[in-house]
């Protein structure tokens, strides 16, 4: 492996881990949350759901019979 | 009165480097034992040196992006960061995951740096071992203080957090000589993983243009939602694994 992508894969595994989703997911809520706020909506309660959502989600899926 | 969200900055930063200085300790403390202390300390040296390179140049350049800009991301980094964590967390305490065992890990280093002959000169493998430990986990508190304290502008207090910690772990190890298996890490991480997930939330909402209601009160909100939806997690997946382990 080079060491480019050694350097690839640790900020990966760093920053995204093991459930690319969780990733994902939390910048959709950001970008659901900044729409929300802007056209005056309670923003505030869009990552908090999001959170419940893709935690919930992604322990589920690591649990299940694999 | 110290303010909560200072207080939560604080032992949010000594909590969450406390447990990377306890791994990168335990690679230290492995090195030292079987390939001797100059080249632990070389690499230990070394590697804080590298950490100092980074820190400066990483430092300044956070503080000079607006505040908001720098909330949204920051939030969104801590964000997948702490349900990274809590995730790890949440699956050891309900035993769907093997606990992080301290003392394995030491066993497992002592063995591959015996296996590796004895050197002349400075022992290059265990500077390098040592190099690479308290580097990468070195690197995972930098990210953590600049982060923890770019989001409301005060790395100062963040690193005073992170100073504590090496100060407490150094002692710890300087005086037990011995992996801290006795530290709770486990609890440490899912605590951190709430914390994380906590900020991530407030902060990256509050970059986002979202208002609060309840103002700052509302981070104990956010802190005490996430703590109670991982232990209700926790708790359901203890119930889930019982059932899947039963016999049909």
């Amino acid at each position: 492996m080079t060491a480019l992508r050694r350097f690839g894969a640790f900020w990966y595994d760093f920053i995204i881990g093991d459930d690319w989703r969780v990733a994902a997911g939390v910048v959709i809520a950001f970008g659901l949350a900044a729409m929300v706020a802007a056209v005056g909506g309670p923003g505030w309660v869009v990552v908090p759901l999001a959170v419940a959502v893709l935690l919930t989600a992604s322990v589920w899926r690591a649990s299940g019979p694999s | 009165m110290l303010a909560m969200s200072t207080f939560l900055l604080i032992a949010s930063a000594f909590v969450a480097s406390a447990v990377e200085m306890v791994e990168a300790l335990t690679i230290l403390l492995a090195v030292g034992v079987t390939r001797g202390w100059r080249s632990a300390l070389s690499g230990l040296g070394a590697a804080f040196l590298a950490l100092a390179v980074v820190t400066a140049v990483l430092g300044p350049a956070v503080t000079l992006i607006p505040i908001d800009a720098l909330r949204l991301v920051v939030g969104a980094l801590l964000l997948v960061f702490g349900l990274q964590w809590l995730r790890k967390a949440i699956l050891r305490a309900s035993g769907l995951k093997a606990q992080h065992d301290e003392e394995a890990i030491y066993a497992k280093q002592v063995a591959d740096a015996t296996a590796a002959g004895s050197p002349a000169g400075l022992d290059w493998y265990g500077f390098t071992l040592s190099f690479k430990g308290v580097f990468l986990e070195g690197l995972e508190v930098v990210f953590i203080v600049i982060t923890f304290g770019a989001a409301q502008h005060h790395v100062g207090l963040a690193a005073i957090g992170a100073a504590a910690a090496l100060v407490v772990v150094t002692t710890a190890g300087v005086i037990v000589h011995r992996p801290l298996s006795r530290v709770p890490e486990n609890t440490m991480k899912f605590m951190v993983g709430v914390m994380l997930t906590t900020f991530g939330t407030f902060w990256g909402s509050e970059g986002a243009g979202v208002t609060w209601p309840g103002g700052e009160l509302a981070l104990l909100g956010t802190l005490g939602f996430v703590l109670a939806l991982s232990l209700v997690l926790v708790a359901a997946l203890q119930r889930r694994s019982s059932r899947l382990m039963q016999p049909a």
